[in-house]
């Protein structure tokens, strides 16, 4: 302790330089930890809005009218504009801000350097900086939400009177969904939010982009070049295994997502032909030839795909960590996890086409991306297996954080089954785009890694503020979680093979043609709100816990967990450079749980080996 | 009044949860116990939890499939559906037995080895035989997927027969129309650009062709009259404003009211402007005349104006281009071809060959029940075929629902009233299907498009 004090003498600081400019990676993760978590209640709370129009479609509605408006939605009856705007908005935040900025940004910035047994970042400047793209993206992302009428909050940001008709222009956020595939979203004749709506949200990612590769960069490099001594590549938890592959996949894949969206905005904006090619829109005939809409496709899901993994790989490291440590046995399979998250890593860069077999593409094409696409499930079997394995004959301690991650495993084999039907071309025909797609991705993408999510605040939560988080609340935040994501998408599976398409206002069409349908599908669409209404009601005991216990959590122990890695041996309170004295050494891997013959169920990666002992 | 009452519930909410919280940890403290140690009870509650979710996982899967099932879009109506149906469940019988043996397992595991007082975990880091078989298992079973996938896959995308019947599917926000290849069984061609009222599938014959260009070539002349005019009276209003002196202003008004009058040519009208007021102020020989710019509203009019023109103009060259090379021999593919709205009327037992084209933005062409589905990009082509087996009264038998139809909807975003774009399709037996394109073959894109030309040759009859 009295090395902290001394710490705190001699740098002293400022309140900007301390909270808001920082450059300590420890501040700058629960800088990106906070954005997200707001970011994901905007997202979760336009998702309601939206279940509530799938449910009770046509009824006024005072919640409705409540957040969205007379504007968007009069006698609290959403317009058919703003429901589009609302899914659109609700995947872009979720997969980008809360996913990937919330996931990765948080957790390899707190747990890289703590667990590599480093000072910092090896740029702590680039890091702030990182945050502050993130910080902006996500405000122009959240301030597109009011747009009307070419201003948002009444300020207009461009002139209308130039000659970019539309692009400055038109009422509420994009509305062509996250993929915003052109042309929808590259003329803003075509749906109202394609005007300054898009093209905020065009913005919004590019800097978003630009703050992912700065961190991804930081990550890479701090990950090669700053491990302690004695750490070498296979001593390293499986979880910076995971943000050093998470990082790699970003670095290769997002820059190909700003060049799709950098080609976008010229030709909303400078006249060229990219992605237009012969179009009549309304009765205005464009003079754009030559271009291509499916060109738009490749590029999207050239980083549409590894984002999948970008987002789910933290979500399994952190899990591999919390199961081993809960399970107090070393994660089975060590090498072969990591096998696995290499090839994981190398195959998403090859299957992205599964998400385009129907667009008309060559299906001699179609079948390469299915082997490839199929192949995938082979090293995520393994890894499902390997968390069995460790989990057998294990000790379990049944922290809310070891619940989550158990929970992940449940909703990566539930979501992960049905992929095998989706990338296969063939069955991929009658089920492309329907709600059947909608409940594959939320389990095995979306409840994955925000469960991967929860388990990580839980578990390093007296790491990030040196308190304890309430166990019990943690319990029963984690039961009404698990039981309405699964209440949520379960049904959705059926919804999607009755036929019903994804994004659709209402499905009062169906009137016209098979009212057998539309009864089931109307069912099950109210059941799956009540439990995604049930469910968002649940995070608010979540928010409670995270900030009564940042002001008045009992005081965490050093090593809450019992647990073997280098950032349960720095002091509770956070210093610069993290350890008040040299660096550790590390003298072995990060799973030696339960060894025949320690004392303690545990050994610390920080123990050298007793003579005579194995490694492992 | 309500949001009051909603904000206090929610405040005393809040207040509440924080007091069990602290009466919560007051006793944790007086047992001395940290938060991090979960304590026996907690830990076992949960294990039995564990099972008891996996019980509900369980139930509630058996009961949806047993409820619902296929049962919303009932049996495939389709060749290929048949075949898709059945690698579905083929699929689906891999998947669901993996499904509930993994999920068995884990929420097993979780409950039988929770930590129990004195039993230690069992130290096991790997197996490389294990895991051997874990990943050598998996690979075989994806093999035979991958190879009964591709298998149907490339059946569902083979080409259709020469004999399959050929249908066009024109997708624009927000419908769709059908066009049939008529007695040739042959596809007339078409280019956008020839899109106007009565020909709003742009198809290509020398009078469709002949008829957009002229258009084009009025509504250009249109857009630079506006174009004049709009800088004739900035031109003419800059100089009243110079010449307000009294004894110049008529003169300057009559002037303009003259040459608005008449189909005035710009340069020629600003130099007798610009003699004017050489005259009002005396000037001989070369007069330069400072002018200040247009107005950004005009100069937005302008610029708009221009960049239409600029478009037409391509537009118009490209039209002219298709009007020289141009072969009439074409013409008739396109006459006969029968230009079908609301509703699209397939045989039963007839193999259809679907060429697909949007107008404005991606559409996907969405048969449910046919099993069929394909994207319709502008500016690229795409192609479907299937050949459906049931008619619309079977399946009608089949559902028991007497109001039931089979439908083609479309299946990717395309703006605001995207759900409610469709069009609903009837499978006829072979003799009805005659009997309706029988009817049909007098209203060919032809008699649409040269009402009175059929008139005349009736009459001629």
């Amino acid at each position: 302790m009295s090395s902290v004090a001394h710490d705190e003498h001699h740098h002293e600081e400022h309140f900007v330089s301390k909270y808001i400019f920082s450059q300590d990676h420890k501040m700058i993760g629960k800088q990106f930890l906070m954005t997200a978590v707001f970011m994901g209640l905007v997202a979760m709370m336009l998702s309601i809005l939206f279940r509530i129009q799938l449910a009770w479609p046509g009824e006024e509605s005072t919640i409705l009218n409540l957040f969205l408006g007379d504007a968007w939605a009069p006698n609290g009856i959403m317009k058919e504009d703003m429901y589009l705007g609302l899914v659109t908005l609700h995947g872009t935040i979720m997969v980008f801000f809360l996913l990937t900025g919330g996931l990765s940004g948080t957790f390899s910035n707190i747990l890289i350097p703590l667990q590599l047994g480093a000072r910092d970042m090896a740029s702590g400047f680039l890091n702030m900086l990182s945050y502050w793209f993130f910080f902006i993206s996500s405000l122009l992302m959240f301030a597109s939400l009011f747009v009307h009428e070419g201003a948002v909050f009444g300020l207009q940001l461009g002139d209308p009177t130039t000659s970019l008709p539309g692009v400055w222009d038109g009422s509420g956020p994009a509305m062509a969904g996250w993929t915003i595939y052109p042309p929808l979203s590259a003329l803003p004749q075509s749906v109202s939010g394609s005007g300054l709506g898009m093209t905020l949200w065009l913005f919004s990612m590019t800097i978003f982009i630009a703050s992912s590769l700065i961190g991804s960069l930081n990550y890479i490099v701090t990950v090669l070049n700053l491990r302690t001594k004695g750490m070498t590549m296979t001593r390293m938890p499986l979880t910076i295994w995971a943000f050093f592959v998470t990082a790699i996949l970003g670095v290769l894949s997002f820059p190909v997502l700003l060049s799709a969206a950098l080609l976008l905005m010229m030709d909303r904006m400078a006249g060229t032909s990219f992605y237009l090619s012969d179009i009549i829109v309304g009765s205005e005939m464009l003079a754009n030839h030559g271009g291509s809409p499916i060109l738009y496709q490749h590029l999207f899901w050239f980083l549409g795909h590894p984002e999948v993994y970008i987002v789910l790989l933290p979500a399994l490291g952190l899990s591999s960590e919390i199961i081993a440590t809960n399970s107090r046995k070393p994660i089975f399979g060590y090498k072969a996890m990591i096998g696995s998250i290499l090839a994981i890593g190398f195959l998403s860069f090859i299957v992205w086409g599964h998400h385009m077999f129907i667009t008309g593409m060559n299906p001699f094409l179609g079948s390469v991306f299915v082997f490839t696409t199929l192949l995938i499930a082979i090293p995520s079997a393994v890894k499902v297996f390997n968390y069995l394995t460790t989990l057998w004959k294990g000790s379990l301690v049944l922290t809310p954080a070891m619940m989550f991650a158990i929970g992940l495993v449940s909703t990566f084999i539930t979501g992960g089954v049905t992929g095998i039907i989706l990338a296969d071309s063939a069955l991929d025909i009658a089920i492309h785009d329907t709600y059947f797609v909608v409940a594959h991705f939320h389990i095995v993408m979306g409840m994955s890694a925000v469960f991967g999510m929860f388990g990580g605040v839980y578990h390093w939560f007296p790491k990030m503020f040196g308190k304890m988080m309430n166990t019990r609340l943690g319990y029963v935040h984690f039961w009404i979680t698990i039981i309405g994501a699964y209440g949520v998408f379960f049904p959705m599976h059926f919804v999607g093979l009755a036929g019903a398409p994804r994004r659709y206002y209402n499905y009062s069409v169906y009137e016209e043609f098979d009212q057998g349908a539309l009864d089931m599908m109307m069912d099950l669409n109210v059941i799956v709100t009540f439990f995604a209404i049930f469910a968002a009601l649940g995070q608010a005991l979540f928010l409670f816990n995270f900030f009564y216990s940042i002001y008045r959590g009992p005081k965490a122990p050093q090593n809450p967990w019992r647990s073997t890695t280098l950032e349960w041996t720095t002091p509770v309170e956070h210093i610069h450079g993290n350890w008040p004295g040299n660096l550790p050494t590390v003298h072995r891997w990060p799973y030696d749980y339960s060894k025949p013959g320690a004392k303690e169920d545990f050994i610390m990666q920080t123990e050298p080996l007793a003579e005579g002992e194995e490694e492992h | 009044m309500e949001k009051i009452i909603i904000l206090i519930v929610l405040i005393t909410g809040v207040i509440a949860i924080a007091q069990l919280v602290r009466v919560y940890e007051l006793t944790y403290k007086l047992k001395n116990r940290g938060e991090h140690e979960i304590p026996n009870r907690d830990n076992n509650l949960n294990a039995k939890l564990m099972l008891g979710f996996m019980l509900f996982q369980f139930i509630g899967f058996i009961y949806l499939m047993l409820k619902y099932g296929w049962t919303g879009r009932g049996e495939p109506a389709s060749i290929q559906g048949v075949e898709t149906d059945w690698l579905l469940n083929v699929n689906f019988v891999i998947i669901i037995a993996v499904f509930f043996i993994t999920n068995f397992l884990l929420f097993y595991f979780s409950y039988k080895y929770v930590r129990k007082p004195g039993v230690k975990a069992t130290y096991y880091s790997h197996n490389n035989k294990l895991e051997m078989i874990w990943t050598i298992v998996p690979a075989i079973v994806l093999a035979v997927i991958i190879i009964l996938g591709l298998k149907s896959w490339s059946e569902l995308t083979a080409d259709a027969s020469k004999k399959a019947e050929k249908v066009e599917l024109f997708a624009y926000q927000f419908a769709w129309i059908a066009r049939y290849g008529g007695e040739d069984n042959t596809l007339g061609k078409f280019d956008y650009k020839l899109t106007n009222g009565n020909n709003e599938l742009a198809l290509m014959t020398e009078s469709t062709i002949d008829s957009s260009v002229q258009e084009m070539g009025k509504s250009i002349e249109n857009v630079e009259l506006k174009l004049k005019r709009i800088n004739f009276d900035y031109l003419s209003s800059e100089y009243r404003g110079l010449m307000a002196a009294s004894d110049y202003k008529s003169d300057v008004d009559a002037l303009v009211s003259e040459i608005a009058a008449s189909e005035f040519n710009l340069v020629n009208a600003e130099e007798k402007l610009k003699h004017l007021y050489g005259k009002y102020t005396g000037a001989h020989g070369h007069i330069n005349v400072t002018l200040n710019e247009p107005n950004a509203e005009t100069q937005s009019i302008i610029g708009d104006l221009e960049k239409e023109l600029s478009i037409k103009e391509r537009l118009y060259r490209s039209l002219v281009q298709m009007k020289q090379n141009h072969n009439p021999d074409f013409d008739k593919l396109a006459l006969n071809d029968i230009i079908q709205k609301d509703t699209l009327y397939l045989c039963k037992g007839r193999e259809y060959d679907f060429s697909f084209r949007a107008k404005d933005v991606i559409h996907s062409a969405y048969f449910p029940h046919f099993r069929a589905q394909m994207n319709v990009v502008p500016g690229m082509p795409t192609r479907f075929k299937f050949t459906p087996i049931l008619t619309t009264q079977e399946m009608r038998e089949s559902k028991n629902d007497e109001k039931f139809n089979f439908v083609l909807m479309c299946n990717k975003i395309c703006g605001g009233a995207h759900y409610k774009m469709k069009m609903i399709v009837v499978v006829y037996p072979e003799a009805e299907y005659e009997a309706w394109m029988n009817e049909k073959k007098n209203a060919t894109f032809k008699d649409q498009y040269f009402p009175s030309e059929e008139a005349e040759e009736k009459v001629s009859k």
